[in-house]
């Protein structure tokens, strides 16, 4: 009976605090005086400019370098090493990443401090606004860096559907160079399955909080930026202005997607002309291939550079610029702030716990509805679950935010019940595909040796699936670390998590314990998957079919 | 009482279809093979799904099945206690050889009895000591045999065999073929059997149906 309504529970509970969150965010914006409040700072057009350029240019990269990758490295030796890199880069806080770029870029970041002196002259860091640039470049290369392992992630898992091998081969065999034969043979069956993620990627590129914080320009900062600054402040007065500018960031958003929806069009036309011209560039698969690995790697060793500069931050004793490393090790910051991170751990990590274990247990709920009535989640109802990611998380929080308050829930329920929202799809994306992957035939046989549906499940499915079960835990938790909106404005300022605090840290200077805080963002999400590969590496130890 | 396994004017209607593209009306008594034979994509497999209670969403059966007496046809496949042989042995991977077989035991046997009952199903398929091995460890007639203890330990009142013998290899086939279709026999089991191999149908020795619509 319970898991009979399982699905209708799963989808309500998706799709009624985005429609709550829209009406709360829409009704301040129209309250009169909001939107000409908005239309009086004198950042907007600025601010509107940055999230459009930022969103759609880190989206279309971020594209193009995993169409490359795909098209030139499938099969490779580097292609296996990039692939054991994403479920790491994946499960790495939004935070956390940025942190880490920003350390490397910085004007007295690693890489002026690799050429200095010799190669630059600079004795102190130059006063150049590399970081936090007025174009919002740095920001873009953070977004893509960290878009590129959820979209490769995505297609990886939608390609067996695609039937790519095969494309491949024939397209060979007529003549086709790799990189051409994937784009006129196995893109056009690909794209359809990755429309929802890039349009996903496509809201929080304009729209994300914390990465526009570390790394984007400040005055002005891209619209959600601001919206976000507006809506933490004590002053009630600002609310109606957040949600204007929150009402006006939904508006951008949903143009944004509509605009790439014509320009795909526009690109899958050209793309049909092209492939009846029957070009074979085969010459330019070499070329390809290196500059997807260059691209590849330039980006992954960017990322995993900035996190060593920043945990090696934590430990540095005096580290003056233009050292390479720190004269001396230290486990000063990490005693001095040991009470304070003990604790802001111990919270992040009861609330991924509970919101990931409530999300997989929720999912599992959903799947196992859908196999036990034979009947899959109509299109629509699986666009539902997609609503969290793509409505975006700045027009929706302000709204949640004002709920919260009326109905008194601010607080730890009510980041619970936020993070929930936003760990769920992940964890259906995560589980849906291995779960449904199951032989049906597995489940008949069980049957007909006398199995009920709950033995099916609790001695079948649930044991062949434990290591995407824990993948998907891992998941779940891994997000629901690197939530800083939902944590921010629905906590009242009284709940803090590492994410919270390495973005709050970021803007002063403390570099040392930033790098702690975001040491620890890591960790947490690195245990969560080290335990999805280790506890059914060591359960199925002694058998081999479930060891793939 | 009606020993065996009775349909009674089965029909089967696809989604969407008028016409029904499986007719069969017809007994099998027990320990005999009743064969029933058709191209691939003739339904065979639906058939067989029907007859166990797992057909596919949109599919329309009507007639009656009886199993010895008993009115199967509304009943959930776990109740049914008819038996199936996929073309895979389908052991569960993430079970020892002795796992596989407990899973199918009655939970009315306990303790010592239990171990006993498998170690007993081994040594009769020849199999003796496998209980610890891993299923992934076994050759594919070692395979075939442990699926058809399985299905022998839940009980059945009847079995129902895919094709069961088309990925073997030549020299297991006849063999494993031989061992199983003996095995019904001596359990008194009516078997239906699904093919597109003229050799598994002789060596069945039963009547054969088409019961196909083209």
């Amino acid at each position: 009976m319970i898991l009979r309504a399982a699905p209708a529970l799963v989808l309500s509970l998706m799709a009624l605090p985005v429609a709550a969150g829209l009406l709360g965010t829409i009704g301040p914006a129209l309250r009169p005086g909001a939107l000409e409040a908005l239309l009086a700072w004198p950042g907007l057009a600025r601010a509107i400019a940055l999230s459009l350029v930022t969103g759609l240019s880190s989206t279309v990269l971020a594209l193009a370098v995993v169409v490359l990758i795909l098209a030139t490295l499938s099969e490779s030796r580097a292609f296996t090493a990039l692939r054991r890199l994403l479920s790491p880069l994946l499960a790495l806080p939004h935070a956390a990443a940025a942190l880490g770029l920003a350390f490397l870029i910085a004007p007295s970041g690693w890489i002026a401090r690799a050429l200095s002196p010799w190669a630059t002259g600079w004795s102190v860091p130059p006063d150049a606004l590399i970081l936090n640039d007025p174009f919002g470049l740095s920001l873009t290369l953070g977004l893509v860096a960290k878009e590129i392992p959820f979209l490769l992630l995505m297609a990886l898992a939608a390609l067996p559907q695609t039937g790519a091998p095969a494309r491949q081969v024939l397209a060979a065999s007529l003549g086709y160079g790799r990189a051409s034969g994937f784009v006129f043979a196995v893109l056009p069956a690909l794209y359809p399955l990755l429309r929802l993620p890039c349009l996903a990627v496509l809201a929080y590129g304009m729209t994300s909080v914390e990465m526009g914080m570390i790394l984007g320009p400040g005055l002005p900062p891209p619209l959600s930026v601001q919206v976000a600054l507006w809506s933490a402040q004590a002053d009630l007065a600002t609310r109606p202005l957040a949600a204007a500018g929150a009402l006006v960031q939904l508006g951008l958003v949903a143009a944004a997607m509509g605009l790439w929806l014509l320009a795909e069009r526009a690109v899958i036309r050209l793309l049909r002309r092209a492939t009846m011209a029957g070009l074979r560039a085969r010459a330019l698969d070499a070329p390809l291939a290196a500059l997807a690995l260059t691209l590849g790697a330039g980006l992954g060793g960017a990322l995993a550079l900035g996190l060593a500069g920043l945990a090696l931050w934590s430990f540095a004793g005096s580290w003056t610029f233009p050292d390479l490393l720190p004269q001396t090790l230290t486990f000063t910051i990490w005693q001095r702030a040991g009470m304070g991170l003990t604790a802001t751990t111990l919270t992040t990590l009861a609330l991924a716990l509970a919101s990931a274990v409530v999300a997989l247990a929720l999912v599992l709920a959903l799947l196992e509805a859908e196999a036990r009535q034979g009947r899959r989640l109509s299109l629509p109802a699986q666009a539902i679950l997609w609503l969290p990611l793509l409505v975006p998380q700045i027009a929706l929080l302000p709204g949640l935010q004002a709920l919260a308050l009326q109905l008194g829930a601010g607080g730890a329920a009510a980041v619970f019940a936020g993070h929930l929202v936003f760990v769920l799809p992940y964890v259906f994306l995560s589980l849906s595909a291995p779960f449904r992957a199951i032989d049906p035939r597995l489940a008949t046989l069980a049957a007909s040796l006398g199995a009920g549906p709950d033995r099916r499940f609790w001695h079948l499915r649930l044991p062949l699936l434990l290591r995407p079960a824990l993948t998907a835990l891992a998941v779940g938790l891994a997000v629901s670390v690197g939530q800083y909106l939902p944590t921010l404005l629905l906590g009242g300022g009284r709940v803090t998590t590492l994410t919270t605090e390495a973005v709050a840290l970021s803007s002063g200077g403390n570099r040392r314990l930033i790098g702690a805080y975001a040491l620890l963002q890591m960790l947490l999400p690195t245990l969560g998957f080290a335990l999805a590969i280790l506890v059914p590496a060591l359960a199925f130890r002694h058998r081999k079919a479930m060891q793939r | 009482m009606k020993a065996g396994l009775h349909m009674h004017d089965l029909r089967i209607t696809a989604p969407g279809a008028d016409a029904p593209f499986v007719r069969l009306d017809g007994q099998v008594p027990p320990g005999q093979v009743l064969t029933v034979m058709g191209p691939s994509g003739s339904g065979k497999s639906t058939l067989l799904a029907a007859l166990i209670g797992s057909l596919p969403a949109g599919f329309r059966l009507s007639g009656a099945i009886t199993l010895n007496g008993r009115a199967v046809t509304g009943l959930p496949t776990e109740a049914r206690r008819i038996g199936i042989l996929f073309q895979d042995p389908l052991l569960f991977p993430h079970l020892s050889v002795a796992g596989n077989l407990a899973f199918a035991l009655p939970r009315g046997l306990r303790g010592a009895a239990r171990a006993e009952t498998i170690e007993a199903a081994l040594e009769e398929a020849g199999l003796g000591g496998f209980g610890p091995r891993d299923p992934a460890t076994l050759s594919g007639g070692e395979r075939a045999r442990v699926a058809l203890m399985r299905t022998l330990l839940a009980a059945p009142e009847a079995l129902l065999l895919d094709e069961p013998f088309s990925r073997l290899d030549a020299a297991r086939r006849a063999q494993i073929r031989a061992f199983t279709f003996a095995t019904a026999r001596a359990h008194g089991l009516p078997v239906v059997l699904v093919t597109h191999d003229v050799q598994d149908a002789e060596a069945a020795a039963g009547p054969i149906v088409s019961p196909f619509a083209d």
